[in-house]
């Protein structure tokens, strides 16, 4: 025998099920008991920066929309700047939770387009979104980033795209840009499926 | 400001992504192996929540939504302390919780189950994590409730939890089940857990020592949040 090493174990992930809503969107789920429900407002009234709307569609290995997902948002400030992590403008809080509409399936989102992050190495990361998705059916929380498709020049050095070894799949992470809208659809399964990280 | 990395997420003691005893797993599963990432800043870095964010009241579910008296069922009061892998608590924590009622019935537009609506009970609450990493939430203990996936499936009494820790890659969605509940070892969502170990730290101890006598009966459910990993000697950045 050895001595134990004595770490915990992380608890294990299950399931967010069907009425996610009802824990962290309660709005959507049709009842109204928080006076601030958290993740409706990602930048609050004075950020800088230009403002986005971002919509989209999570489906499943069929092609049907996954219409009880809940994403999660995490981002910079436009000066790439993380919440907690330096100055931000007041009421930025880079976090936000969207969710599709019940019947169409489709996400929409308001947020300011985040500015360029510095990767583990210290060179910068194209401008991207970190997401977080949950769902009946998704055992462990899956992670994505959505970035711009008006970047082409910092997303062909970004050093995460860099890695998706196929380089067709690297499109699953870049956003259409449509004026000031971003269209991003997400997919859980199939040939044009989303790339998703262990982080 | 320098971060440690975290400890690497033991994929092997998390259920897979596809469970074919799980049905709704098998076509909402990513089949490609999911690319691994060194922690950046997008990912050591996190939303933080403070105490005006929410309400007092936000973590007694008897009373967070009663319209003309509490809620029906078993009081109960479930309490615990969130920590990471190195066995250190989480202060300031966001735990957020969502349940089926007494009977067995969710608050939700989509759920259509026989047993009725409770009108004094919304079914969610939340709460933040003192500075010894605690957390207790009032409510009554849910009612197992059927599900489709095969004709005859019954959950097990859970409650859902929602936990941040301080980055965004330590987030974390489970599920807390009740010591003693026959229906645990049935149910296809808890066997998507490989590791039985893993399903054991999932159940709350009856725990007799935190009730209110005369009130509300105990259950003590820690939950673990992945560590910062201590390195002792490190690599020059790459590329400086
Ligand atoms: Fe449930």
């Amino acid at each position: 025998m050895v001595q134990s090493l004595n770490y915990l174990k992380e608890t294990a992930s299950q399931t967010a099920g069907p009425y996610v809503h009802i824990g962290l969107a309660p709005g959507a789920a049709g009842f109204d008991i928080y006076a601030n429900e958290l993740g409706r407002d990602i930048t609050g009234p004075t950020a800088k920066g230009d403002r986005i709307t971002v919509t989209g569609t999570v489906s499943d290995g069929t092609g049907a929309p996954v219409k009880d997902v809940l994403i999660e948002v995490w981002q910079a400030n436009a000066d790439g700047v993380y919440p907690g992590e330096g100055h931000v403008e007041d009421g930025f809080r880079g976090f936000g939770r969207a969710i599709p509409d019940f019947d169409s399936g489709v996400f929409t989102f308001e947020t300011i387009k985040p500015g360029a992050v510095a990767a583990s190495n210290g060179k910068p990361m194209a401008p991207h979104i970190n997401l977080w998705l949950v769902a009946r059916g998704i055992n462990v929380g899956l992670n994505t980033r959505m970035y711009f498709g008006d970047e082409t020049e910092a997303n062909a050095a970004d050093p995460v795209l860099g890695l998706i070894e196929q380089v067709h799949r690297r499109d699953t992470l870049i956003a259409r840009p449509d004026g000031s809208t971003y269209h991003f659809d997400i997919c859980l399964q199939g040939d044009a499926e989303t790339v998703f990280f262990d982080i | 400001m320098t971060r440690k990395d975290l400890i690497q997420r033991d994929r092997e003691w998390h259920p897979p992504a596809y469970a074919h005893d799980y049905k709704s797993s098998v076509t909402r599963s990513p089949r490609y192996a999911l690319l691994s990432l060194d922690n950046s800043e997008s990912e050591l870095s996190g939303p933080t929540f403070g105490h005006s964010d929410i309400d007092p009241l936000d973590n007694n579910l008897i009373r967070n939504y009663a319209k003309d008296g509490d809620a029906i069922g078993e009081r109960i009061i479930v309490h615990g302390r969130v920590l990471d892998e190195n066995a250190r608590p989480v202060p300031n924590a966001l735990v957020e919780i969502w349940q089926a009622n007494a009977g067995g019935r969710y608050r939700h537009k989509k759920d259509t189950y026989l047993a009725p609506i409770d009108p004094n009970f919304g079914g969610c609450g939340r709460t933040l994590t003192d500075e010894n990493g605690r957390y207790a939430f009032h409510t009554v203990k849910p009612g197992a409730y059927p599900w489709r996936n095969w004709v005859n499936n019954w959950r097990p009494a859970h409650i859902h939890f929602s936990v941040f820790g301080t980055a965004f890659a330590q987030r974390l969605i489970t599920q807390m089940y009740f010591e003693g509940d026959p229906l645990i070892a049935k149910c296809p969502i808890v066997k998507s857990i490989p590791d039985q170990r893993a399903i054991d730290q999932l159940v709350a101890a009856l725990d007799l020592n935190e009730t209110v006598p005369l009130d509300s009966i105990a259950y003590k459910f820690d939950i673990v949040l992945r560590g910062h990993r201590s390195t002792f000697f490190e690599n020059r950045p790459e590329g400086n």
